[in-house]
């Protein structure tokens, strides 16, 4: 009776037979040889690259460090394809590396890329980049989150954008009336989360398609907003849309550790407050009993409602507060950044926010680590001019979207999003 | 009424449309108008226009004024709105349909074929993402096929020099191929990799702004050596032909819209392609288990839906632009979703909805110039439709409609 063989001979065979996934590998093989060749190869021979570290008040200062252009980028994308290499290991052994492979791979890339464009004038100087990546990516975080908390409940947010925008909006008129930039952060959420209730209501009450809610709710926004500020705002600038500047609060003590100090922990409110909504989220998101019943209803509905879980209430609740979050980042546009409200001023970062959150496949670490690659590739994009690098910067800004692609295509890891999202939930 | 409902084996009834069964007692003709969808779209679009007069009225200084000695003298208050609202609106309509104050007969006609020429790339794309939604496809991406369109046609236009019809035709099908490539893109990968099409259309909408700013800043593609990010002219062999003498912008692009319509109306209602494509749109299970192959309707309907769009963008600039800068898309892709949804992503109910949006934009024109009613209400407008035209029980809820008579009472 050899065909009562052991499962686990069964199993091992069924896993044997599993298809390598080969994209991975090539498409870390494909970037790590652009490191080595592109970057590394093609840099001049004698040029150098100086990255820049020090700003005023740290600790002890770190020396600019000065390194051979064609060399520092040789070495880099050698890295680079021994981690190629090493995801071709883990393709063939058929597991999936950690979150540790990409960042990795992604911090060696960049480096590369750095030493290869500062090659030309070679200044890098490396804080600002930073923290310019940072105050373009809060925004981005924000909204990733709106988008997680959304789609880990069931209910698909194109309107991060639309959120984003309402949320700059009422940010700007209530802090410019009371001229108190903190007041513009109470009405912030709440203009997010008005968005989030009109697309509750039509997504929960009347069963609408979510994306199709979602994209005419973008559109209601800027027609709403750019309608307002065409007349009443410009109107009477002077109470409605006047510059308030979230103050920054730096941490005394953290503020002054080199590079990270300045970039981290020199920030308004707001800044803080996105650290606090990310560490939140990523603990109760995994190991809270709101977090379990937010991936249930969003994962298998029905089993939800069968141990007693309201579903749509939680999916309505979870999206609303989703929206003020969205809310907040849409302050940064405003008084997080000290502008006064201008038309569109969201300008699609709803939409990257939604490619974070989809590159960081639903969780809120993932989201923010991809959130925080995409403004640092728009901060390059628009600082590449002043370092002097021969690539045009529109192309640089692409990249973003060209790699959310990749990942949606499956080259980027297994992306799965959760399985009831965008499915409206009727009781039976 | 109960007793049809209560009668359970449902009799196989000749399946003629509205001859119902006696027993039904008299839900009738009233019945049907009250519950029928295009009362539900008509009452979409009054409530939509009642939320842009709130707006107005809000809007408006004379009204602000009035209403802070509203409970003084009310009457003050309603007259400053009604002003205003009805000054905004009678602008709109003359600015879209026909002009009663112009000095002469031309400037009378000229709104509406104005509106006609708004309408046709709205029209074009609109029956590109109506045709995806029918297929079942989100095809967020309009916006990006008519750059692409705008695009490949615009460069063929210039670039080349060629006799005049076969220019004209070459333009076409360059802004033809662009959107159908774009689109391409989001078909090849669902099918084959089961990427979500909402998400990679919505990225390469962005990756083709970031590409035309690229683009319009190279020489070797504008054709010009100016500074400013717009390109040469179109060659007059290029674009698409008037259809009345200079002060009207009519031209064939309006033609090419209505066969799109009639060509998209065959294909959807008529032909085993098409119906293919709806059985894909319905339900992919049974299509895949009737022997259609889901991946190549994926990638047939994606490929004409961009190419519709394409050529949207390719009508914008052989008809009416002459050269492609920075703006030129403007929002046409995104009006055009709203466009489909409205028309019920029917053929024709889109051609319709791309009229009246048509009309909406070049009023609004007219409207902001002479009252400085801004131009983006009409955005408001169009979205409040939409969203009631998605939510029928809502706007039945509004007017207290019966519901619709369902079709398994029959």
């Amino acid at each position: 009776m050899s065909t009562l063989a052991a499962p686990a001979d069964d199993r091992q065979t069924l896993a044997a037979l599993q298809p390598i996934d080969w994209k991975l590998p090539i498409v870390y093989g494909v970037l790590a040889l652009l490191a080595l060749v592109g970057f590394g190869l093609a840099a001049p021979g004698g040029a150098q690259t100086t990255f820049e570290f020090a700003t005023e008040g740290d600790f002890f200062t770190i020396p600019p460090v000065v390194v051979p252009a064609k060399a520092t980028a040789i070495v880099l994308g050698l890295f680079c394809a021994v981690l190629a290499a090493y995801a071709t290991w883990a393709a063939r052994r058929r597991f999936e590396p950690g979150t540790w492979l990409p960042v990795c791979f992604g911090v060696l890339f960049m480096l590369a890329f750095l030493t290869w464009a500062g090659a030309g004038n070679g200044l890098i100087a490396t804080t600002s980049l930073l923290a310019g990546a940072l105050a373009l990516s809060v925004p981005l975080i924000f909204g990733a989150m709106t988008g997680l908390i959304g789609e880990r409940s069931g209910i698909v947010n194109i309107a991060i954008e639309g959120q984003l925008l309402a949320g700059a909006f009422c940010a700007a008129v209530v802090a410019s009336a009371a001229k108190n930039p903190y007041v513009g952060l109470i009405a912030a959420p709440i203009g997010g989360m008005l968005v989030a209730c009109v697309l509750t209501f039509f997504a929960i009450r009347y069963w609408v398609d979510q994306i199709i809610i979602g994209v005419v709710l973008n559109v209601l926004v800027v027609g709403l907003t750019n309608f307002l500020f065409s007349t009443v705002l410009s109107a009477d600038e002077a109470t409605w849309n006047t510059r308030e500047q979230l103050p920054n609060l730096p941490i005394p003590g953290l503020r002054s550790i080199p590079v990270i100090g300045e970039v981290l922990f020199d920030q308004n409110i707001l800044v803080y407050f996105m650290y606090v909504v990310v560490f939140a989220l990523q603990f109760l998101l995994f190991r809270s009993r709101w977090g379990l019943r937010m991936r249930a209803i969003g994962e298998h509905p029905r089993a939800a409602d069968t141990v007693g879980i309201n579903v749509n209430r939680w999916r309505a609740i979870n999206t609303i507060l989703a929206g003020g979050i969205a809310g907040l980042g849409g302050a940064f546009f405003t008084v997080g950044s000290g502008l006064a409200f201008g038309k569109e001023m969201s300008a699609g970062q709803g939409y990257i926010a939604l490619a974070a959150m989809i590159l960081g496949k639903w969780s809120p670490k993932g989201a923010l680590f991809a959130a925080l690659l995409f403004g640092f590739a728009k901060n390059l994009g628009n600082s590449l001019s002043a370092i002097g690098a021969p690539i045009p910067p529109d192309l640089l800004l692409m990249l973003p979207y060209i790699v959310t692609i990749f990942a949606v295509a499956g080259f980027v890891g297994r992306v799965r999003p959760p399985a009831a999202e965008g499915v409206p939930y009727r009781k039976q | 009424m109960s007793s049809t409902t209560v009668s359970q084996p449902p009799a196989p009834q000749p399946a003629a449309g509205g001859s119902r069964p006696a027993g039904t007692g008299q839900p009738g003709l009233m019945r049907q108008i009250l519950s029928g969808s295009w009362l539900v779209s008509l009452l979409a679009i009054v409530i939509a226009l009642a939320v842009g007069a709130v707006l107005i009225a809000v809007a408006n200084p004379d009204v602000q004024e009035t209403a802070s000695y509203f409970f003084a003298r009310p009457a003050d208050f309603f007259a400053a709105a009604w002003q205003a609202i009805s000054e905004a609106y009678l602008a709109l309509l003359r600015g879209s349909v026909f002009d009663w104050q112009a000095t002469s007969a031309v400037r009378m006609v000229r709104p509406f074929t104005e509106s006609l020429v708004s309408a046709t790339p709205l029209i074009l794309t609109g029956l590109g993402i109506a045709l995806a939604f029918r297929s079942g496809l989100f095809n967020i991406g309009g916006q990006g096929q008519v750059v692409l369109g705008s695009i490949c046609s615009g460069f063929l236009g210039y670039a080349l020099h060629l006799p005049p019809v076969i220019h004209l035709l070459v333009a076409l099908a360059g802004g033809i191929l662009g959107g159908a490539i774009w689109a391409g893109i989001a078909g090849v990968l669902k099918a084959r990799t089961g990427a979500n099409e909402v998400i990679v259309t919505i990225m390469l909408n962005s990756i083709a702004g970031f590409l035309f700013a690229y683009l319009l800043k190279q020489a070797w593609f504008k054709h010009t050596d100016s500074a400013n990010p717009i390109s040469a002219t179109v060659d007059s062999s290029a674009m698409l032909p008037p259809l009345l003498p200079s002060p009207f912008r009519l031209n064939a692009g309006f033609i090419v819209a209505i066969l799109a319509t009639l060509l998209v109306w065959w294909l959807l209602e008529r032909s085993t392609t098409g119906f293919e494509f709806r059985a894909v749109g319905e339900n992919p299970n049974a299509a895949k288990t009737a022997g259609i192959s889901v991946s190549r309707v994926t990638i047939t309907v994606m490929l004409i839906a961009g190419a519709l769009a394409g050529l949207g963008g390719a009508a914008q600039i052989l008809g009416t632009e002459g050269k492609l800068s920075a703006g030129v898309g403007g929002s046409i892709g995104f009006d055009a979703i709203t466009v489909a949804l409205l028309g019920r992503s029917r053929p024709l109910g889109t051609f319709f909805a791309g009229l009246l949006f048509g009309a909406f934009k070049a009023g609004g024109y007219l409207m902001q110039a002479q009252t400085g009613t801004p131009i983006d209400i009409v955005l408001v407008v169009q979205s409040v439709i939409v969203l009631l035209i998605a939510a029928p029980p809502l706007v039945r809820t509004i007017f207290r409609l019966p519901a619709p008579v369902k079709k398994e009472d029959a």
